[in-house]
């Protein structure tokens, strides 16, 4: 089963761990990681069920396609890395 | 008279409480995050809102124990397939104003894009004002100078009756609903906007409300700080006449009403508009007691010497006594008086860019 983590910047507001959870896309597995943690949510998407404009997710080091319907796959030994894009001051 | 001060800035959340005549800060919360509204509601509980570079908006409360607990965030419902022709998105940027409404654990948000949201439950859950939200005239509201989105700076609810609702915003004017939100109305008559051409000077909508304030004991005064003036009402909001003895500039983003004297009202006027920087380089605040008809220059105590302070929208309150006042600045700075305005002084912090202040309720 594909493996989720988080950027440790998470840490101050909420408690973020890494998560192996079930799901053969990007959407799928971190609705995994929601329904359990379901305060993350807003963290990574925004209201329409996007990415937010300055998350990036990796899958396997590869940035997605996707940010919108989360729509790229993940195998059962992925790892699913949600990161801060760099912006901001 | 209100011995705490809450102060948010781009880098945290700062409490001040006034002991031995001076003001210090007692408490930091969110240190190193902006903070973009606080309310101290009258039960005692504060709000604070986060506008999180890249995680969003959330919202927070601290119980009146002192206990922070993060609280669920204002959300857009889903976007449905005819809103395509919508030019602002349906996802909340920033909360812009908290207000309570009037009745113990009721909320109002105005945010950024032009969404206002309502809590009955404490902030514990939000739901949009959707009769706001889907009126056809509301994508005609246009984006805060330097921002592509509308936002709601300014949410009046009656003393009296917390169904009376005036809203401001910029860019589209003042809206009123006596129905508690079920319905609403662009209200606003007799301000001009110097930005537009000539036919639609008038246009209720098009007015940059750049922030309105209400007197407590009278309701139905409101004074604005419009974009290219200040102006007055004696109808809640409905009929504006503009007050033209403001000095030394008519520009600005902030208001405050006394909240017992409908004639009083303090605002912190810059040079317009693309520039933003006190006039002369000289932080003042200009008051009037006389309804507007004239104002006084209020600078004892205030930097009188390349000073570029600007003071944003929610960034200037009064307390429930009239008598104490505070204003935070892009540049950090806080001074509070305690004489109406007379004088003011700036308690020993270097502080973040401010936001905005608000006193505690009691």
């Amino acid at each position: 089963m594909p493996t989720v983590s988080f950027t440790r910047a998470l840490e101050r507001f909420l408690p973020a761990p890494s998560t192996v959870v079930e799901g053969t896309t990007v959407g799928a597995a971190l609705a995994a990681v929601f329904v359990t943690r379901p305060a993350l949510r807003g963290y990574v998407l925004d209201d329409q069920g996007a990415l937010r404009r300055h998350v990036a997710v990796y899958v396997n080091g590869r940035l997605v396609d996707d940010r919108t319907g989360l729509t790229d796959p993940v195998g059962l030994h992925d790892e699913i890395y949600v990161f801060q894009a760099l912006s901001g001051g | 008279m209100a011995d705490r001060l809450h102060v948010a800035t781009r880098k945290g959340l700062f409490e001040l409480v006034r002991g031995n005549g001076t003001w210090e800060v007692a408490d930091v919360q969110f240190l190193g995050d902006p903070v973009s509204a606080v309310l101290a509601d009258a039960d005692g509980a504060v709000y604070a809102a986060l506008d999180l570079g890249h995680f969003g908006a959330k919202l927070w409360r601290r119980d009146p124990a002192g206990a922070w607990q993060e609280l669920a965030s204002p959300a857009f419902p889903p976007k449905p397939p005819d809103a395509d022709g919508d030019p602002h998105p349906w996802s909340l940027g920033k909360i812009w104003v908290l207000e309570g409404g009037g009745v113990a654990g009721h909320l109002w948000a105005g945010t950024m894009p032009g969404g206002l949201f309502r809590s009955d439950d404490g902030g514990e859950s939000w739901s949009l004002n959707e009769a706001l939200w889907h009126m056809p005239e509301r994508r005609r509201w246009s984006g805060v100078a330097g921002g592509e989105q509308p936002g709601i700076d300014s949410v009046l609810v009656d003393p009296r009756n917390p169904a009376d609702i005036r809203i401001g915003v910029s860019t589209a004017g003042v809206w009123a609903s006596t129905d508690g939100g079920i319905s609403w109305r662009n209200i606003n008559r007799g301000m001009y906007a110097e930005y537009m051409p000539p036919e639609l000077r008038e246009e209720p909508i098009a007015q940059d409300v750049h922030r309105l304030a209400r007197c407590t004991g009278y309701p139905e005064i409101v004074w604005c700080q419009h974009h290219n003036g200040v102006f007055r009402s004696e109808d809640g909001g409905v009929t504006w006449y503009e007050l033209t003895a403001i000095r030394p500039s008519k520009f600005g983003f902030a208001v405050a009403a006394h909240p017992r004297d409908p004639d009083t009202a303090w605002f912190v006027p810059a040079v317009k508009d693309e520039r933003r920087i006190p006039v002369d380089g000289k932080v003042v605040v200009a008051r009037t007691r006389d309804g507007g008809q004239s104002f006084e220059v209020l600078r004892k105590g205030l930097p009188q010497h390349h000073a570029y302070d600007l003071v944003w929208r929610h960034a200037l309150a009064v307390d429930a006594s009239g008598e104490r006042l505070a204003f935070g600045s892009t540049s950090g700075g806080l001074w509070v008086s305690e004489d109406g305005g007379d004088s003011w002084t700036m308690p020993e912090a270097r502080l973040p860019p401010i936001a905005a202040v608000r006193f505690a309720a009691s």
